[in-house]
């Protein structure tokens, strides 16, 4: 009795850390919470484009993470991604009219929001807009950019000469 | 060359044959599922013995993968400029193939073995005709138990092995060698999708279900001898890791 009484026991726990497993995997995808422990205030930012930027992504000022995004929205009215920005309370004397832009970090890395410094004397309030903001730069458009750019430099190099004849 | 075709032929036939025993059982198998379910404390001990005693070797070789995987993964992805991206590729690396393969190779090695080798010992020491003699089905009392058994450990084994590998990676990518914790969680939620969860999951019950018929195919039909016994146990580990890496192929050229 006592024996079947361990299996029963070690099977259960067997179970219990398997579901666990299973539990952990499964919201580890959805459980988009990703709250810094310390106390913290939102700012809002709207952008034309975001790029490949993700909910959890970090705030950055001069390299330093100061924070994190926490939510990605979209605005049906201004046609615009509306971005939650949670800052740490620490990083409290942010100049109101600092800049934010969706930058890139590597390569082929993830996006992050970096924030510039202004030069106001305000400073930001928890809930505040960010007015001055960079869009992400999206790789396509400026190689289509480039390229059009290239052709009509040939084009008119080719149109030229027979002008002349 | 007459001899060669002979013998190719031959093992040929003995292929077939094999295969027919081993799907005739596996209905045998199904058919008595209902009458095993009945009887529960019987699936649970077995649980324990696949399941709860596999749980070490399981989550040891998870934490190493995990590990060697963060290890890799930075040094080749610190070519890109990318290592943030670590958390990504190893998520889905471990969730679609490495963590239901390898889980599964080992799931052969620790309770395949166990269970081709008890059937094959109960089998020459005359214990499954005892259990004819006494009225007692020893499907239904022995094999449909230790068959299910494996098939509920498996998946969770796998859940378990995958998460365990996730904290090495995480634990050699993010406290060893510094990639950026909120970046790592991040790219591997933006890229995971419950799907892939969900494809890491099906294999494993399924793996779960052919390990575990082969184990109890092999030692229920052992021949009983001590050498018959030892056979069954390396032919379970074999035909197991075989079956489980061409599953996989298939499973994935399905699901993809």
């Amino acid at each position: 009795m006592r024996q079947s009484r361990t299996i029963d026991i070690s099977t259960g726990l067997f179970v219990l850390l398997g579901m666990t497993a299973i539990l952990f995997l499964v919201t580890q995808i959805t459980n988009r919470e990703f709250s810094l422990r310390t106390d913290s205030y939102r700012l809002q930012a709207q952008f034309g484009n975001i790029g490949g930027l993700k909910a959890g992504a970090p705030v950055s000022m001069a390299g330093v993470t100061i924070g994190r995004v926490e939510s990605i929205g979209y605005d049906m009215d201004l046609f615009k991604a509306v971005v939650t920005l949670r800052i740490d309370q620490r990083y409290d004397r942010i100049p109101n009219d600092s800049d934010a832009g969706i930058l890139t970090a590597g390569l082929l890395g993830g996006q992050y929001v970096g924030i510039t410094p202004g030069g106001s004397e305000e400073t930001f309030k928890d809930g505040d807009r960010v007015e001055f903001v960079q869009d992400a730069i999206v790789l396509e458009n400026l190689i289509s950019k480039y390229l059009f750019s290239q052709a009509r430099e040939q084009a008119s190099g080719e149109a030229a000469p027979a002008t002349q004849e | 060359m007459r001899a060669l075709f002979g013998d190719l032929a031959s093992s040929l036939v003995v292929f077939l044959e094999r295969l027919g025993a081993m799907t005739r059982f596996a209905g045998q198998v199904v058919a008595q599922l209902p009458a095993a379910l009945l009887r529960p404390r019987l699936v649970v001990e077995q649980v324990y013995n696949t399941g709860a005693l596999s749980l070490v070797i399981i989550m040891t070789c998870g934490l190493f993968v995990g590990m060697v995987l963060g290890l890799q993964g930075y040094e080749l992805l610190q070519r890109f400029g990318s290592e943030e991206s670590l958390g990504m590729g190893a998520a889905l690396s471990l969730l679609k193939e490495l963590g239901p393969v390898v889980t599964a190779l080992l799931f052969a090695g620790r309770a395949g073995t166990a269970l081709a080798s008890e059937l094959g010992l109960m089998r020459a020491t005359d214990q499954l005709s005892a259990m004819e003699v006494m009225a007692v089905d020893p499907m239904r009392r022995v094999v449909v138990p230790r068959f299910l058994g494996g098939v509920i450990a498996m998946p969770l084994l796998t859940a378990v092995f995958i998460a365990v590998a996730l904290y090495g990676v995480q634990l050699v990518g993010v406290q060893f060698l510094g990639v950026d914790q909120g970046q790592f969680w991040s790219q591997m939620r933006g890229a995971v999708e419950f799907e892939d969860v969900r494809e890491g999951l099906v294999k494993g019950l399924t793996f779960g279900v052919a390990c575990s018929l082969i184990a109890v195919f092999e030692g229920y039909n052992a021949q009983p001898t001590a050498e018959g016994v030892g056979r069954a146990t390396t032919r379970t580990v074999v035909i197991s890791a075989v079956v489980t890496l061409v599953l996989d192929y298939i499973l994935t050229a399905i699901m993809l």
